[in-house]
């Protein structure tokens, strides 16, 4: 991993990359390519899905870098781009760090807060 | 809903981060956790041998805040601002603002506090001055705190140890 390539970027990559996480059919298929690549009927099978609709879902995770295709003319196979998922998981790390272990001693707190409440009968403050 | 404990963050615009965590509590007692100083020093960037030595807060609309973090190198980091808008228990608008901060500009940190049978959903919608002020919060490297699991990013990248 490069750190210093992905300080302050005003390219619009890391949006492209986080919308196309956004869905789970997307995130299922860039888990079916992390284990090697493969064609759009191959994605297709193990979703209640049609290959157009697949297709679609390629497109937007080709637009964002994520997957690209191999040589094979024929089975035109997908594969995953591994760099802009590191390159986004790097940059969200410290952020995600940061707030999950504030949340984490939130959790505590409240446990607490409601254990007290209980206690008083359940009386709001 | 999502199950409590699962932390999400988008990027819903190229100025904002908006985080989203579900609470195993009611929303008065979030709301209570946010602003009552006492409480909010036991978990607000208290992790990785940081803790908070000064929480001062003015709950009023115009009020300011003001909190102060101390590293276990004893190097400090402060911050502060002033409350928008104050809605209990469901929702606190605030500006923020680090001393010695890295971006440019003054945040807008949006509070919203939904409940639904006795659990809490918190978003947390921060927005910058500009895309390369938000890029740059993200991009910092934040005291590390406790990596729980975390979502499908880290669920995609896990496949990917295996498959190399």
């Amino acid at each position: 991993m490069e750190l210093t390539s992905y300080g302050p970027r005003s390219d619009g990559s890391l949006d492209a990359t986080f919308a196309a996480l956004a869905d789970p059919t997307r995130r299922a298929i860039l888990a079916r390519l992390a284990a090697g690549e493969a064609s759009v009927t191959e994605l297709a099978e193990p979703f209640a899905m049609s290959q157009p609709a697949i297709s679609k879902h390629l497109k937007v995770l080709e637009r964002a870098g994520l997957v690209s295709r191999g040589r094979d003319a024929q089975r035109r196979p997908r594969r995953l781009e591994a760099r802009p998922l590191a390159l986004a998981t790097e940059w969200l790390d410290g952020y995600r760090r940061h707030w999950e272990g504030s949340f984490q001693h939130l959790d505590a707190v409240l446990g607490e807060l409601k254990a007290r409440e209980s206690r008083r009968g359940r009386r709001k403050p | 809903m999502p199950s409590p404990g699962t932390l999400k963050i988008t990027t819903p615009s190229d100025r904002e981060v908006a985080m989203t965590r579900v609470f195993d509590a009611p929303r008065h007692l979030v709301f209570e956790a946010y602003t009552r100083p006492e409480l909010l020093k036991r978990w607000l960037g208290v992790h990785g041998g940081w803790s908070m030595v000064v929480c001062e807060i003015d709950l009023r609309v115009g009020g300011a805040y003001r909190y102060v973090w101390r590293g276990p190198d004893g190097s400090e980091m402060g911050m502060g601002g002033v409350y928008r808008e104050i809605v209990p228990p469901e929702r606190i608008v605030t500006t923020e603002k680090f001393d010695q901060s890295w971006y440019p500009g003054t945040a807008v940190g949006t509070l919203v506090l939904v409940e639904h049978g006795g659990r809490t959903t918190l978003t947390l919608t921060v927005q910058y001055e500009s895309r390369e002020a938000r890029d740059a919060v993200l991009a910092s490297p934040m005291e590390q705190g406790v990596a729980a699991g975390f979502d499908a990013l880290a669920g995609v990248l896990a496949s990917m140890g295996r498959a190399a």
